[in-house]
């Protein structure tokens, strides 16, 4: 058990933060190659300006209409980004974990407002299954990849609760924790999770094409 | 997790999609798939389809789905996962059946309207994914009738309608000659080299409408235009081609089109009222073509009524006092934003304006455009269906007292004539030209 | 008035020549069309309206004696004479130097002349039936359907895109079998086609390559009615090598366009365009209209490319009569310039027409628009002339003379003038 922990807290670690950023460099790098190779004209049409109108008007809740049209899914959807990405960094036992692994270190949340937004993180994801089997549009479109990448999304913080609630079990949990969350980790350059890298990406393609050659919004 | 359509779907029958499907084998599916996969399937198609996360948040832009109860494949998204996921997921392995579908939800079920891009919080291009279907589909060999017989014209006539050299020219004199019994002194200037302004139009306009050039040529001379026609093919604007899928066509006519201004040394084109034609000289045949942007430049009608208001070159003898409302084409306001310049001019020349709601980028398709109006009377009672929420948006407007729709698109003026004839509404639909026509002072 | 297309013939005496008042023409008629003038520079002539509400033409300020209920399309042919559609009573004619063809048409248009005193052909339909008429004489043979009339340089052949069997409308499969096809001075290729488009002759008018698709995805060229073998993603329009008489055509391959010669790949260079191209007169180089790359465009000199790449647009590109050098018409930001070989020069307009080389090859002139106003480039250095309308400028035979063809003056005194200058002693 101790050997496992020691495997998942170090190599494993090393691992997964190695696997996510050259998988994403990786994505990142084909799409640019393939772009240029079969997509050349999409570089022509980059707007610098254009491209940030657009993300600015996506990344600022309620600034789309369709936003604006789907208030508690906005609502949602900017919770659970916001806490997916400030929990995992923010975390006093992440920062201790960073702080002795790599030396560095930076402010952390209290145990209080972290174990919030981890829940706030779980509720979403429910809320998202929600939606995936009650919204005749959403279910149609649903695959079982969806629903495990969800799951996949969950565990981390579903076993990181328990694990710093000390519930019984928790050093199990913590195990579960730790290896989901490599896994996670890992996932993201090789599922759609990969959308967190192709957001802006497309986001301010179309925003070019939109202002600098259709003179149009986008949201 | 994988559902079937709550509704299944009515087959309906297209010579032009059944007799090309009977031609197929896997074999030369696969082949021809793999092909186009490889040489043109590039980043967007990648990047599109790979990050859509599936959430729905598309479906409420797509007047089809609205209008079909938020029937689920109707959703853009729902579209794509019908008609181009299981083409990418099984490389080319798919039935000639599914084909068939394909190009159905490619060619009639999508306007291509782009709307959605603006509901999607990623900005997928859903039109450009329906379009690499399509592209697939006149790969193939598999694409409805109609719209397959206006490509043909195109490539054999370069124009949309089968119009003859000699009945084109024959048309603008006939035009100009009743033009004359208005305006005693008026030109149609044909082939005048130098010219500042290369008016063109679309196929439609000598064969059905022949009064918009009328119109055309009564503005351009009131205002005192420098203008010519072109008396040889090139005149035409207009491009299915760029909705069936050939490309190679796209390139062809838009070569031929840019070509004859140059030819005629005329500084920018002027376009009547047509949404999809300026889609295709605006952004999508210059491309094929290797150039950025037209490389004549292009000023559709409404910029160019805006341009004659604002500079005084046109005046107003009397506004036009029937109420009227404003449907934004997809193709001038989401593909050219020219939705303010549109209500400036109704603003010069209307006493009364209604509001139609939602509008300006977010209004909604007149089902028409993509082509799917193109494909023809198979699909009409679809595409009217399709568009209940038009409906809908056109009665509220009617209801505030509109009586006339200003379309400034012609597949627009198609849709929306059929729409208001299946709902029984009480508006007629008028092009911006119509109204610029009817309320200027024409003594000049 | 000149009437030879021999250029050695025309009046190459250094001077001004007053050809005629447009001021004075304004005044006589009420309506005056844009005037078109002779490859001499003698003649000036428009379309007007009589007092008697009927059309004619001026030419030099006297009237056509046949006066017309419409004409249009007034041109010069090579020989300086005018030339132009005329209709009475709904039938339609060409009227070449005032006298009317005497066969009479449902419809006459795309004028075309033969060089020097070469015939004058039209297209025409009656009936129904569509045909070419070279000097009064038509095809022997008539089409339900005819477009793109071509002629021979000499004017001597002449051939269209024609229908070569019926469909029904709608009938989409019918039309994929292949319903076109050319006709050379009326008789039919004995093959179709799906389509047929743009058409070269050889230079002697003997032969004819087309660009053709063969099925909705297979384009190629076709010589004389016969396809190459190889068939290409698309085509653009085939030229004969003048030397040789090889047939070249852009072609679009894997990686891009190039060029093919008699049906294969001829350059190794690939191009994200390859719109036109051009041989020399002697035959001995290419040149082509690229894009190198997506919204640069340069020209191709046998395949090799001018260093310098416009973002906008490069047309009327032209040879030097000894095929060691190339000019064309190129905008870069909205401005138009000329550029040859590689070189832009250093003035910016808002139109230009094509350049024009001397005999020699050692000059080159060219009509370019600035707000407005016309003015001539020798040589990238603007003449001290100024014009409300020009023509191209015309070398003499020997080089040695420019001839420069303008309406100049105020707006209550307009004439249009004829100029000879010595090269020597330009107005620079």
């Amino acid at each position: 058990m101790h050997a496992v922990f020691n495997f998942v807290r170090g190599p494993m670690a090393g691992i997964a933060f190695a696997v996510f950023i050259i998988g994403c460099l990786y994505q990142m790098a084909s799409m640019w190659r393939l772009a240029r190779k079969k997509d050349a004209v999409v570089f022509h049409y980059f707007s610098l300006f254009y491209a940030l109108r657009s993300i600015i008007h996506w990344m600022v809740p309620f600034a789309a209409l369709n936003m604006r049209r789907h208030p508690v899914m906005t609502g949602v959807t900017f919770v659970f980004h916001l806490c997916l990405f400030a929990v995992p960094f923010f975390l006093s036992s992440h920062a201790i974990l960073f702080k002795e692994s790599w030396d560095v270190s930076w402010a952390w949340l209290p145990d209080g407002i972290a174990d919030i937004m981890t829940l706030a993180v779980m509720g979403a994801c429910l809320f998202f299954l929600g939606r995936r089997i009650f919204l005749r549009e959403v279910r149609y479109l649903t695959t079982v990849s969806d629903v495990l990448i969800l799951f996949c999304v969950a565990l981390p913080f579903f076993s990181g609760f328990w694990a710093g609630q000390q519930w019984p079990g928790f050093p199990v949990m913590t195990l579960v924790h730790m290896i989901s969350g490599e896994i996670l980790l890992m996932l993201i350059p090789f599922t759609r999770l990969r959308h967190m890298l192709f957001f802006p990406v497309i986001r301010g393609y179309m925003g070019s094409e939109f202002g600098a050659v259709r003179r149009a919004r986008d949201w | 997790m994988t559902h079937r359509p709550e509704q299944p779907y009515e087959i309906i029958s297209d010579i032009g999609v059944e007799k090309g499907a009977e031609k197929l084998t896997p074999e030369r599916i696969r082949e021809v798939i793999r092909r186009y996969l490889e040489e043109e399937g590039g980043a967007r198609l990648r990047v599109y389809a790979d990050t859509c996360v599936h959430c729905g948040l598309c479906s409420d832009a797509c007047h089809f789905f609205l209008s079909n109860d938020r029937e689920p494949r109707f959703s853009p998204a729902g579209k794509v996962k019908q008609a181009l996921l299981p083409i990418l997921r099984k490389k080319g392995d798919v039935s000639a059946d599914f084909i068939k579908r394909a190009t159905e939800i490619a060619f009639t079920e999508c306007n291509l309207c782009r709307r959605c891009v603006m509901y999607c919080p990623f900005g997928i291009d859903v039109a450009y994914l329906m379009l690499f279907v399509r592209r697939l589909s006149h790969k193939l060999g598999v694409v409805p009738q109609y719209i397959q017989d206006t490509a043909h014209s195109h490539a054999a006539t370069m124009n949309q309608m089968w119009v003859r050299e000699d009945e084109w020219i024959d048309t603008l004199h006939w035009q100009e000659e009743e033009a004359r019994e208005e305006i005693p002194n008026l030109r149609i200037p044909l082939e005048k080299e130098g010219a500042e302004i290369f008016y063109s139009v679309i196929g439609p306009e000598p064969k059905f409408r022949a009064q918009l050039i009328y119109q055309a040529a009564v503005i351009m001379n009131v205002a005192g235009q420098d203008w010519t026609m072109p008396a040889t093919p090139g005149w035409d604007n207009s491009d299915m081609c760029m909705y069936t899928g050939d490309e190679e066509m796209v390139a062809r006519l838009k070569k031929k089109h840019f070509e004859t201004a140059m030819r005629l040394k005329t500084k920018r084109i002027v376009m009547g009222e047509c949404g999809h034609a300026f889609r295709s000289v605006h952004d999508v045949g210059n491309r094929f073509l290797g150039w950025k942007m037209a490389p004549v430049p292009v000023t559709h009608a409404i910029e160019f009524y805006s341009e004659l208001f604002q500079s005084r070159k046109l005046r107003v003898k009397r506004k036009y006092d029937i109420p009227v409302t404003l449907h934004d084409p997809c193709n001038v306001v989401r593909g050219g934003g020219l939705h303010e310049l549109a209500r400036y001019v109704i603003h010069e020349t209307c006493s009364r304006f209604v509001e139609m709601h939602p509008n300006r980028e977010h209004n909604y398709c007149c089902g028409a455009g993509g082509g799917v109006i193109n494909c023809g009377p198979p699909y009409t009672h679809k595409r009217v269906v399709g568009s209940r929420v038009k409906a809908e948006q056109l009665a509220e407007a009617a209801a505030k007292g509109a009586r006339v729709v200003i379309a400034p698109c012609h597949n627009c003026h198609g849709g929306l004539e059929d729409i208001i004839k299946h709902y029984g509404l009480d508006l007629e639909v008028k092009f911006l030209g119509d109204i610029v026509y009817a309320s200027i002072d024409k003594e000049g | 008035m000149a009437t030879s297309g021999d250029m050695s013939h025309w009046d190459w005496n250094i001077g001004k020549k007053v050809i005629a008042d447009l001021h004075q023409w304004r005044k006589s008629f009420e309506w005056l069309e844009e005037p078109y003038v002779s490859p001499d520079g003698e003649t000036i002539a428009a379309v007007v309206r009589t007092k008697d509400g009927m059309f004619s033409v001026c030419v030099n300020g006297d009237l056509w004696e046949t006066r017309s209920d419409k004409i249009w399309s007034l041109r010069f042919s090579p020989d300086n004479r005018p030339a132009a559609f005329v209709s009475n009573q709904g039938l339609w004619t060409i009227a070449v130097g005032g006298r009317p063809w005497l066969n009479t048409y449902e419809f006459v248009w795309d004028l075309h002349f033969g060089e020097g005193g070469g015939p004058v052909i039209v297209a025409a339909v009656n009936k129904g039936r569509y045909v070419a008429v070279s000097d009064g004489v038509p095809w022997s043979q008539g089409y339900s359907f005819m477009t793109g009339l071509v002629v021979s340089d000499d004017g001597g052949h002449s051939a269209a895109v024609v229908q070569s069997a019926a469909f029904n409308p709608g009938d989409i499969f019918a039309f994929q079998k292949g319903c076109y096809t050319v006709a050379v001075d009326g008789r039919p290729w004995d093959r179709s086609f799906v389509n047929v488009w743009e058409m070269s002759f050889n230079p002697d008018g003997t032969r004819l390559a087309a660009e053709v698709r063969t099925t909705l995805y297979d384009y190629t060229i076709a010589v004389d009615g016969r396809p190459w073998d190889r068939s290409f993603s698309s085509v653009w329009q085939p030229k004969f090598n003048p030397a040789d008489g090889s047939v070249t055509a852009p072609v679009k391959v894997k990686g891009g366009w190039t060029l093919a010669r008699d049906g294969e790949v001829f350059w190794d260079q690939r191009f994200c365009q390859l719109l036109h191209h051009y041989h020399s007169p002697d035959g001995s180089a290419v040149a082509a209209i690229v894009a190198p790359e997506f919204a640069r465009w340069s020209v191709a000199v046998n395949g090799l490319l001018w260093p310098k790449t416009f973002n906008h647009l490069i047309t009327d590109l032209t040879f030097s009569p000894d095929g060691k050098h190339v000019a064309c018409a190129a905008r870069k930001d909205g401005r138009w310039t000329i550029a040859v070989d590689g070189l832009c020069w250093d003035l910016a307009f808002d139109m230009a027409w094509t350049p024009v080389f001397s005999p020699d090859s050692c000059h080159v002139a060219a009509k370019v628009e600035k707000a407005g106003r016309f003015f001539i480039l020798v040589d990238g250095r603007p003449l001290k002339l100024e014009f409300a309308g020009a023509w191209n400028p015309v070398f003499s035979p020997d080089g040695c003379k420019l001839m420069i063809r303008g309406i100049g003056g105020s707006e209550k005194e307009l004439s249009y003038c004829r100029y000879v200058f010595d090269m020597s002693g330009l107005p620079v």
